[in-house]
């Protein structure tokens, strides 16, 4: 059993330091989702295909992601409040490298 | 009116499994969906993607999950109410429910399944400040009557294949067809994608990436919209009689969440797996829609889920009936239609 601990702000701007298992293959938005960080049916829609953007976020630290996907890519074009550092985080797995990550969820759609 | 015994809020796999399960138990069934076709999700967000975790298949594709699904419950004859939202209820006298849609189609039934999802899929607006005051006049989420486009100055946005086929179709209908999109790259069919380039080498279609539309102007109606490159940040002014954002489906509860059901976590509250009834008698939750302690939502537990609220509608509409569950290798599926299936007798015959 291996953590890292991220750092987590949610949509009414609370910062949560938690830690996230690198052994469960889990991603971002479930890392959220186990946590509870975000009302339970307005993050991970789609359960983690890249086909919504309700898990975008913007990543704040300075960590090596790996690049984006092309359906990544193209879900961000068509999302709403993106920015430059907005990824989905259901395509952000949690390896050892990512230990210290500080994202900032977007908010929701509505 | 539309009279049924179960009246099935959601085509989704649960709600098309739900309509065998009762058939098993001779009631009929009726499904409302928004969406144009059956299958939910499975048809409208990913059909092409393989699911692992129905039982007894080690693979299918989630296109043909929804198409086995209707198949295997076409002998029970369900009608179909699509591309309408169930948008409210009222309870009779009698217990009985009628549910009506947003275009007024009413449907009767005394028994209530809420099969919803995740809700139902709405277009996904932009995030433009005026955008609500030209909804009557300029701006629209779907094409319903292209003929009102024709002559016309159109904008589309979006990056799919419903921004890329709508702008091959209104460049032979509308006057002025102007697609804009935030990246250069669109993600559809490869022929639509050629299709829309040649009509833009044709000058059919003026096409502005990578861009995204700001502002919209205009009086009373649309006039004009802002639309700004991405990359330089420069502006141009565009005239436009009708603006068309195409940015997929979003789920949304909807309606439902006013029926007077409790609701938790953006889904409704059931009895924990005694039979996914809600709080109002008669109305049951079943599949992603609902939630309970220790809810999963899996479409193997909504098949499981739409088993046992068929057993417990049953004795809802047949208090005084005695019933037992019967297998199918037993009792065979005899449909609406007559269609009889059963397993094949076993040859009696001594070996001398």
């Amino acid at each position: 059993m291996s953590d890292i601990k991220l750092k987590i702000i949610d949509r009414e701007g609370v910062l949560h330091e938690v830690d996230a298992p690198t052994d469960m293959n889990m991603n971002l938005m479930e890392v959220v989702r186990s946590y509870e960080l975000a009302p339970e049916g307005t993050i991970g829609i789609c359960g983690g295909m890249a086909m919504c953007a309700s898990c975008q976020c913007y990543v704040l630290s300075d960590h090596q992601l790996p690049e984006k996907s092309d359906d990544e890519e193209a879900m961000l074009s068509e999302a709403f409040f993106v920015k430059d550092n907005s990824r989905l985080g259901c395509q952000i797995h949690m390896t050892d490298d990512l230990d210290g990550l500080e994202v900032e969820l977007a908010p929701a759609e509505d | 009116m539309i009279k049924t015994d179960i009246l099935i809020i959601g085509a989704g796999p649960t709600g098309l499994f739900a309509v065998f399960e009762a058939g098993l138990l001779q009631l009929k069934c009726h499904l409302i969906d928004a969406l144009p076709q059956p299958g939910g999700q499975c048809s409208e967000i990913y059909p092409k993607k393989p699911i692992y975790d129905i039982p007894g298949f080690p693979e299918v594709l989630a296109g043909e999950l929804v198409d086995n699904l209707m198949e295997q419950i076409k002998p029970f004859q369900p009608g179909f109410t699509l591309g309408e939202r169930a948008e409210t209820i009222d309870k009779l006298e009698d217990g009985t429910f009628v549910v009506t849609t947003n275009k007024g189609t009413k449907h009767h039934a005394p028994v209530v399944a809420i099969a919803g999802g995740l809700g139902s899929f709405e277009p996904r607006k932009p995030i433009l400040d005026n955008l609500a005051k030209y909804e009557e006049d300029g701006v629209a989420y779907m094409i319903k009557e292209p003929e009102i486009y024709r002559g016309k100055k159109v904008l589309l946005a979006g990056g799919g294949d419903s921004a890329l086929d709508w702008s091959i179709f209104l460049a032979d209908v509308a006057d002025q067809v102007t697609l804009v999109h935030r990246r250069n790259e669109f993600r559809g069919a490869l022929d639509s994608v050629e299709k829309v380039q040649h009509l833009k080498n044709e000058g059919k279609i003026n096409l502005m990436t990578p861009s995204e539309v700001v502002a919209l102007h205009g009086e009373d109606m649309l006039e004009k919209v802002t639309v700004q490159n991405v990359d330089t940040l420069e502006e141009t002014e565009v005239e436009v009689d009708h603006f068309i954002p195409l940015f997929g489906l979003s789920p949304k509860l909807g309606p439902i969440a006013d029926w007077g059901l409790e609701i938790e976590k953006n889904a409704i509250k059931v009895n924990n797996s005694y039979d996914y009834q809600t709080n109002v008698p008669g109305i049951y939750a079943i599949g992603d829609v609902n939630t309970y302690p220790g809810k999963l939502k899996l479409i193997l537990c909504g098949f499981h889920e739409a088993t046992l609220m068929c057993q417990s509608a049953y004795q809802r509409i047949f208090p005084d009936k005695k019933y037992v569950m019967k297998y199918t290798t037993v009792g065979g599926v005899t449909g609406f239609d007559g269609s009889k299936k059963e397993a094949p007798k076993a040859v009696v015959k001594s070996i001398d």
